[in-house]
């Protein structure tokens, strides 16, 4: 059916029909009511989305006024010899997001695929159900997991190993001049993000894997095809704008998380780590720890503007997303 | 003959122009074959199939002759899909579901142990009933199968995907628009797409489950007509819920009724002159 027949069925079909059955006087009031009370929820949504940008700009203005651009080219964060700089928070987040995404991603993939289309119907609930928990616990446990188990893991068993085998002069594994024995490092940072950011990816990417028709993977089977080259050749392409989808949910939350890496990256608020397994901080537990410390109003408002440089890229990548979701619904599977 | 009442290329453009589709045993119906004397393709016999402890197929014998189209008839879930779904062995994507039988295919039962089940299905076509493109492009379409089992240049696949696609009347339809995607043909182009990716790898069987139950009347009728050229190279089964249908395209019929072979023989006898009740009854729409 073309759309104009749609519409004309949108247009003429039901309003006939409400002309007809008039009768029902009680039941007139019920669409208007629900039309206003679903436009106020989503007003509501909106208005506190603009008003939190409104505060965190309004709040940050006096930082962005007297420090300006510089802000942003600055290295280091020492209030107390007036560097206001979000340059090594912004490279530390960068490092521990792609860290988590390099991991967490191809995992994701891996598992989502087990749970579709190889293990039987119980064991994928079992599984399914053990990835979707990890969703559920709170990021401070994952902190102290960390903090506990991974910490003295890394420093005493996988930094000495890695950085005395050949690989530790590679650049970004050589320890750079902060080097702390690299317990506390972006890569811990980085892991346990991939941790947090698994069960996300992984049942979105599910979801899309099982939305791939019945049909279309027999037609595959049907061609001769075996089970890999059934999810390679068809099951992938298909869902490949869910699963781009899916990396982009994991993106934004690993940009955001605070607590669980507040405690592992380092707290290295002075340099740009050039090395994983360097300390190092991120924009948002660099908010986190250092609220209690900020004594001037400036320091108050360059910490906001921090949260607004944290927002700003969360929405950049959320933006992104939708627009990439939005073109790979209207091409679905037209990628050759 | 159907086709000629089909004036529109774009299908489903000009549904008015057909208005019912012509009850008429095709003269190109076999009559006068000597059953016994052609070669059968496929030879079912005594081939139970199972849904778990479900028994869904009793006892079938069937022959499936060479270049001709043999039709499957019967009532819904009498187990008609489920019987064809058995010659490629589709049917073992799904646990719990089994057969045993003998289904006799180039000298050997396929539903032993130790079957090459891939070259089986290539040589198995499958066409379904919802249209079923991949998701890429046309020309990726019509290619997937040529790619997977054959070793060609560039030259030789483009050559034999114009060929598969001229076979299924769609060439003109779509030498433009090779590199668009599958599903943005429309509902009939689609199945004739599935069509051309099937015979794209000389297939020596196309089966056929219901393959006009989800697209319009005037698609329909070209996918017949198309029917009618591809038995001259390849051997048909179809299913289909749609008396007129088998009626116009097959050689030969086979009622299903609740799992067993009620009456297999010639299409001109079983809608003119049917030996069994069941099939008269079904056959004049006394149940359906």
């Amino acid at each position: 059916m073309s759309t104009v027949e749609l519409d004309m069925q949108r247009q003429t079909g039901p309003r006939r029909g409400a002309a007809e059955a008039a009768p029902r006087r009680g039941h007139r009031f019920g669409d208007p009511v629900f039309r206003v009370l679903t436009l106020v929820c989503g007003l509501l949504v909106t208005i506190a989305m603009f008003t939190l940008a409104g505060v965190l700009i309004y709040d940050s203005w006096p930082a962005i006024r007297e420090l300006g651009f510089s802000f942003l080219t600055t290295v280091s964060w020492s209030p107390s010899s007036g560097s206001y700089g979000a340059l090594s928070a912004l490279a530390g987040t960068a490092l521990t997001t792609i860290v988590a995404m390099v991991i967490a991603v191809p995992l994701a993939f891996v598992i989502a695929l087990l749970l579709t289309e190889l293990v039987p119907p119980s064991v994928a609930r079992v599984i399914g159900t053990a990835v979707e928990m990890l969703a559920a616990i709170p990021s401070i446990i994952f902190g102290m997991w960390g903090l506990y188990v991974l910490v003295p893991f890394m420093q005493g068993t996988v930094v000495p190993a890695v950085t005395g085998s050949w690989l530790g002069d590679l650049p970004l594994i050589r320890p750079g001049a902060t080097f702390q024995g690299g317990g506390f490092s972006i890569l811990t940072a980085g892991l346990v993000l991939a941790v947090m950011v698994l069960p996300f990816i992984t049942a979105f990417t599910r979801d899309v894997l099982l939305m791939v028709p019945r049909v279309t993977k027999e037609a595959g089977y049907g061609m001769g095809s075996t089970t890999w080259e059934v999810l390679r050749r068809i099951s992938l392409r298909y869902a490949l704008s869910g699963v781009v989808g899916a990396a982009f949910i994991g993106l934004g939350r690993a940009l955001g998380e605070t607590m669980a890496v507040a405690y592992l990256v380092g707290g290295e608020f002075l340099n740009v780590p050039s090395s994983l397994f360097d300390p190092g901080t991120t924009v948002a537990s660099l908010i986190a720890l250092q609220f209690g410390e900020a004594m001037t109003e400036l320091d108050i408002s360059a910490l906001i503007a921090m949260g607004l440089v944290l927002f700003a890229i969360t929405m950049v990548f959320q933006v992104l997303a939708q627009m990439w979701l939005k073109r790979a619904q209207r091409t679905a599977g037209g990628r050759a | 003959m159907v086709g000629s009442k089909v004036k529109d290329s774009t299908d489903g453009a000009r549904r008015d122009v057909l208005v019912a589709p012509p009850v008429e045993v095709a003269a190109a119906h076999a009559t006068d074959d000597d059953f016994d004397a052609l070669e059968s393709v496929i030879s079912v016999r005594g081939l139970d199939f199972f849904y778990g402890k479900e028994q869904a197929l009793f006892d079938n014998d069937v022959d499936i002759k060479r270049n001709r189209v043999t039709a499957i008839i019967g009532p819904s879930g009498c187990g008609k899909s489920t019987h064809i779904r058995t010659y490629n062995r589709i049917y073992e994507l799904y646990r719990d579901h089994r057969a045993t039988g003998e289904i006799v295919f180039d000298g050997k039962n396929i539903l032993v142990p130790g079957t090459d089940v891939l070259d089986l299905r290539r040589r198995m076509g499958m066409i379904f009933q919802k249209p079923s493109p991949f998701p890429m492009s046309v020309f990726d379409n019509v290619a997937y199968g040529l790619r997977q089992h054959y070793k060609l240049s560039r030259s030789e696949l483009a050559d034999r995907v114009e060929d598969a696609l001229r076979r299924s009347a769609l060439w003109d339809e779509v030498k433009h628009k090779l590199g668009e995607p599958g599903i943005a043909l429309s509902g009939g182009q689609q199945q004739r797409l599935c069509i051309a990716r099937c015979i794209a790898t000389e297939p020596d069987v196309v089966l056929m489950d219901e393959p006009a139950s989800a697209i319009d009347p005037v698609a329909t009728a070209k996918i017949e007509e198309l029917m009618e050229s591809l038995k001259k190279n390849y051997t048909i089964v179809i299913v289909t819920h749609n008396m007129q249908q088998a009626a116009r395209v097959s050689d030969y019929t086979a009622f299903f009724y609740e799992g067993r072979i009620v009456e297999f023989g010639p299409t001109t006898q079983i809608f003119s002159n049917p030996r069994e009740k069941q099939t008269e009854d079904y056959i004049t729409g006394r149940f359906s």
